[in-house]
């Protein structure tokens, strides 16, 4: 293994602390990752999970932390701890000086001209930013093959999806393209790519994130959140993003808890955790459910209190959230019209109208699960059917709330396995939309109930020897025992598999011909 | 243009009985927007005033003005109604260029102020009660300039511009319910109406409650039915009624209007109507219906307003003088007869003679001025006198260039219509136009000989006693100055001539 590769495996906490004892520069360890993405995520076989580089200014913002650590002094000491680790930034999210696609037609080539909340934090903590990861398009699907700039492939085998939306920001992460990613979460955009890569990735609290920036899928629905290799990691990440912005009104006034220290601390021992009857058996792939089982075991020796709880009303979650999303998508993505900014596709014959211009941009900027689900919502929200569709569903979002709050009367945290399959082929359940929503069975409520999820690596199913995720669920601005738990439970797992699991995944391939095929790269064509 | 066939108005009233509903919208002025951080100003250069969220750029969010809310509040108030405990803002879903989300945000079914009231004094003192179904708020869209194709619509323009300074400007929107029983006064009703909103809003100072900006707009619906018929007639809604005297053509055109159709057998469609003030008339708009469907949903980016009752009782406290209350105390404070304050009200210059008052002028100087010389001026010109930029100063230099004998009131009217014509200021259009009156006694006694030689039997007269004989002799001395002499001075030099006591 080559110096570097050592180096763009180490978690962001490692790097921090190299960082800060000058064993190593922020330039060194960008320039690594930069050599990384180059070498891995371009080419028909490369992993694909970055839509755009962003090496300038990445390396300009690593120079500058190094310059100021080498000067020493009040302003090396008041540096932020992940100061000149890098991130990549899942391209939902608004950035200045780089396009932001939200991985649509409509908005190829756009510049935002401002910053989401989250990345003047990052900036603000002086994390030199990678670039931009792919999605599936406005973050609308489970396996990042809606993206229209092409699918990200899983790095545990090419020719499977990395799940989705956040595919890209997972991948990356996996890859070793990244330490640390940005993703957001609607309905477990963060968590199913996390569990079908062997990464971590956390939803946060509604509210706890701001959502400022972040291109609107749901707006009652999205969150930004961490994605990384550890439970340490994504806690570190998510007190940099966290914590209330006035430019969100529905980001909460509380203080962010010290998640660092819940994930260092790490401590089951006398908790109730409960298993969620609803979310595990049948329709679970066999190696999922073993994976499961075996982490309970985990917990249950290091002196947790197993508790079944049931929550009967999950099962009306997925049909509900299919309503709600789309009803806020519809209304979401109204604004790409093609009269202000972004693509603007002219009709082919005359009259040229407003509305022909509009529906001719829409027509041909939107794929087609964006436009599916549009008319869905379109369809939900319409007089006469709004009471039945929408109001129901805004219902059943109650009912899933008691159930949450009747099973934390029971136990502190709950578990479940994040996702009912392991990766699935890329192509294999493009064309069957119910078959790719049920993906999300388990990550969905969370999202309807505005509580804390985490997902974490759980090991390999037997039967595919791909990754299993392990879902932690916590009360509404509890998120800090999601790292208590999944800190413990990652250790223990980990002392198992002798080492982390992605040590277990294949090498890729890389390629020193061809760099990543990026829209940097397109753009300079 | 076609024109619709119209009764008039008295045999409309004959057959008919109007039942009026109003929208009024008031642009609250805040410092900034009621979603974003961008200023709130008329008339910048467009596209200035706006920041990413009023662009409705991918990724913003809106976040609720607090001060609106208050304006709202006092508002509502202020018209008698229920404030909600706690109310939420919703999204109108349509695709139209002047909203750049292509959804308005907009209270729906859970308005901030219901249930209230205002009492609307009539000419001749009837007070008229107008119930009020809601106030809510909203956000206004940016302003569209049609260019090329006719009348500035949309249809058929070659291109349009869209200037977004007004796109998120906070609106409060006061509904009515229907105003039923006004009969034949139903036009005044209406004008009256309007003019209290306005006078509220005003007197609030929550906006700047300029109609000709665009500050108070107001959308009449007008319906007619046979007398003694309880269900209502068919609707039209005529938009953008933005002149006092506009609303109360507007509802007299429609009711007229109506009358027609209802006379020809046919059905009044339900639709809106375009107002033009030069032909006073409206013309068909777009056809509405109940039906229009613009997928109302609660805004999911914004949290509940919950407004306190503690929070309302502040709000409450800080209001200032019911409309009503004011005009008792200014009548009483510039010691007007009942007849002479309710003219000055009628003609909507109240505030004016309130302001020409408080820059220096006396009660009677400032009455004098605006219902003698300026009320008409305006009726001439078709605005409201308000609109034609007298400026109280103005009233003041030219009262006080006659009272100090420099100018006469004949030629101070033709000083205003200098100033009205953009001359300058008084003082300067005294100066070019070569007014001012003669003090010279040299040239006057010439004139006073030239009349006593010519009316020799007038003189007589005066001599003789009969004093008040004078004004003949006066005339022609006026006559002969061109009214540039100071009548008063006039009088002295002939009696001084004639060796008579004044």
């Amino acid at each position: 293994m080559t110096e570097n590769n050592v180096l763009i495996r180490l978690s962001a906490a490692a790097l921090a602390r190299k960082l800060a004892a000058g064993e190593v520069t922020s330039v060194e360890v960008t320039q690594a990752y930069l050599d990384r993405i180059a070498a891995v995520d371009g080419g028909p076989r490369g992993v694909h999970a970055f839509l755009h580089v962003n090496t300038e200014e990445a390396l300009a913002v690593a120079a500058e932390v190094d310059a100021i650590r080498a000067a020493g002094g009040a302003p090396a000491a008041e540096l932020h701890e992940l100061a000149g680790v890098p991130i990549a930034v899942k391209d939902l999210i608004v950035t200045i000086g780089q396009p932001t696609t939200a991985g649509s037609k409509i908005l190829e080539g756009w510049h935002s001209p401002y910053d989401a909340t989250v990345v003047k934090r990052l900036r603000d903590a002086k994390m030199p930013i990678l670039g931009k990861t792919n999605l599936d398009e406005f973050a609308m699907g489970s396996s990042t093959e809606h993206s229209a700039y092409g699918p990200t492939r899983n790095p545990w085998d090419l020719d499977r999806i990395p799940g989705g939306s956040g595919g890209g920001s997972a991948a990356a992460v996996a890859a070793f393209e990244a330490p640390l990613a940005l993703g957001t979460d609607t309905g477990g955009s963060i968590r199913q790519p996390g569990a079908v890569t062997g990464t971590v990735g956390v939803k946060p609290t509604y509210g706890s994130v701001s959502r400022y920036g972040a291109i609107a899928m749901a707006s009652s629905l999205d969150q930004i959140g961490p994605v990384s290799r550890t439970v340490l990691d994504s806690a570190l990440l998510h007190q940099v993003i966290g914590g209330h912005d006035p430019h969100d009104s529905t980001s909460l006034p509380d203080p962010l808890e010290d998640l660092v220290a819940a994930a260092r601390l790490g401590n089951v021992d006398g908790m109730k955790i409960g298993i969620i009857k609803e979310l595990h058996g049948e329709g679970y792939q066999a190696g999922v459910e073993n994976r499961f089982n075996e982490s309970l075991e985990l917990l249950k020796q290091a002196g947790a209190e197993i508790v079944e709880v049931s929550c009967p009303n999950f099962k009306y979650a997925l049909g509900a959230y299919y309503l709600i999303m789309p009803s806020e998508a519809s209304s979401n993505l109204a604004k790409f019209d093609g009269v202000r900014y972004g693509l603007r596709v002219l009709p082919k014959d005359a009259p040229l109208t407003i509305e022909r211009v509009m529906g001719a941009t829409r027509a041909a900027g939107f794929g087609d699960e964006v436009k599916r689900r549009i008319i869905l919502g379109t369809y939900a929200l319409s007089a006469g059917y709004y009471d039945a569709y929408y109001g129901s569903a805004q219902k059943v979002r109650t009912l899933i709330q008691r159930d949450f709050e009747a099973a934390f009367a029971q136990a502190d945290v709950l578990i479940s396995p994040t996702a009912p399959t392991t990766a699935f082929k890329l192509g294999e359940k493009l064309n069957d939309p119910l078959a790719m929503y049920l993906n999300d069975v388990a990550t969905i409520p969370a999202n309807m109930a505005g509580v804390p999820g985490l997902s974490l690596p759980g090991g390999l199913a037997d039967e595919d020897g791909l990754p299993v995720g392990i879902q932690l669920l916590a009360p509404a601005r509890q998120d800090a025992r999601l790292y208590r738990v999944g800190a413990v439970l990652e250790s223990l797992l980990e002392a198992q598999w002798g080492g982390p699991l992605l040590d277990k995944a294949p090498e890729l391939a890389t390629s020193v011909v061809e760099p990543a095929e990026t829209l940097e790269t397109q753009e300079a064509k | 243009m076609s024109t619709d066939a119209t009764l008039s108005f008295e045999e409309a009233m004959e057959k008919y009985d109007p039942v009026l509903g109003f929208e009024v919208h008031v642009e609250l002025n805040t410092k900034t927007k009621m979603f974003s951080s961008a200023p709130n100003v008329f008339g910048d250069e467009p596209n200035t005033n706006v920041n990413e969220v009023d662009l409705g750029m991918p990724g913003v969010l809106p976040v609720v003005n607090k001060t609106a809310i208050e304006s709202s509040i006092k508002i509502g108030l202020a018209l008698n109604c229920k404030i909600a405990e706690t109310c939420r803002f919703a999204r109108k879903n349509y695709f139209y260029p002047d909203t750049p989300k292509n959804f308005q945000t907009s209270q729906y079914d859970e308005p901030i102020a219901y249930d209230g009231y205002l009492d609307i004094e009539l000419s001749d003192g009837t007070v008229f009660r107008v119930e009020i179904e809601r106030a809510h708020m909203e956000e206004d869209a940016g302003k569209l300039t049609h260019m090329g194709g006719a009348a500035g619509r949309i249809q058929g323009a070659d291109y349009s511009l869209v200037d977004y300074n007004r796109s998120g400007v906070p609106l409060v929107e006061i509904v009515t319910k229907p105003i039923q029983g006004a009969g034949s006064r139903a036009p005044e009703l209406a004008k009256a109406y309007v003019a209290a909103v306005r006078e509220i809003v005003k007197n609030l100072g929550v906006s700047d409650a300029k109609m000709e900006r665009g500050n108070v707009r107001c959308d009449a619906n007008v319906s007619l039915r046979p007398h003694g018929r309880e269900r209502f007639g068919i609707r039209s809604e005529t938009k953008n009624v933005n002149s006092l005297r506009a609303v109360e053509h507007a509802v007299r055109y429609e009711i007229q209007r109506h009358a027609a159709v209802l006379d020809s057998g046919e059905p009044v469609i339900q639709e809106t109507r375009h107002w033009h003030e030069d032909t006073r008339s409206t013309t068909s708009g777009r056809a509405k219906s109940d039906a229009d469907d613009y997928r109302y949903f609660p805004e999911p980016d914004l949290v509940p307003i919950v407004a306190s009752r503690e929070w309302v009782e502040e709000l409450r406290a800080t209001l200032p003088e019911p409309p009503a209350e004011r005009r008792k105390r200014l009548q009483a404070d510039w010691g007007y007869s009942d007849l002479e304050f309710r003219d000055v009200v009628n003609a909507g210059v109240m505030d004016e003679i309130e302001e020409t008052i408080a820059a220096g002028a006396t009660a009677t100087v400032a009455r004098k001025w605006w219902m003698g010389e300026i009320v008409g001026r305006a009726k001439n010109a078709d605005v409201d006198p308000g609109q034609l930029g007298v400026k109280p100063e103005t009233i003041v230099e030219l009262n006080k260039m006659v009272e100090a004998g420099k100018i006469n009131n004949k030629m101070a009217a033709e000083v205003l219509d200098g100033v009205l014509a953009g001359e300058g200021t008084p003082a300067e259009i005294v100066e070019k136009r070569g007014l001012a009156v003669v003090s010279d006694d040299g040239p006057l006694l010439e004139a006073i000989d030239a009349a006593l030689a010519a009316q020799p039997d007038v003189a007589d007269k005066i001599r003789g006693g009969k004093v008040q004989a004078i004004g003949a002799i006066v005339g022609a001395v006026m006559k002969a100055t061109r009214g540039q002499a100071d009548a008063g001075r006039v009088r002295e030099l002939i009696l001084e001539r004639l060796g008579v006591e004044g």
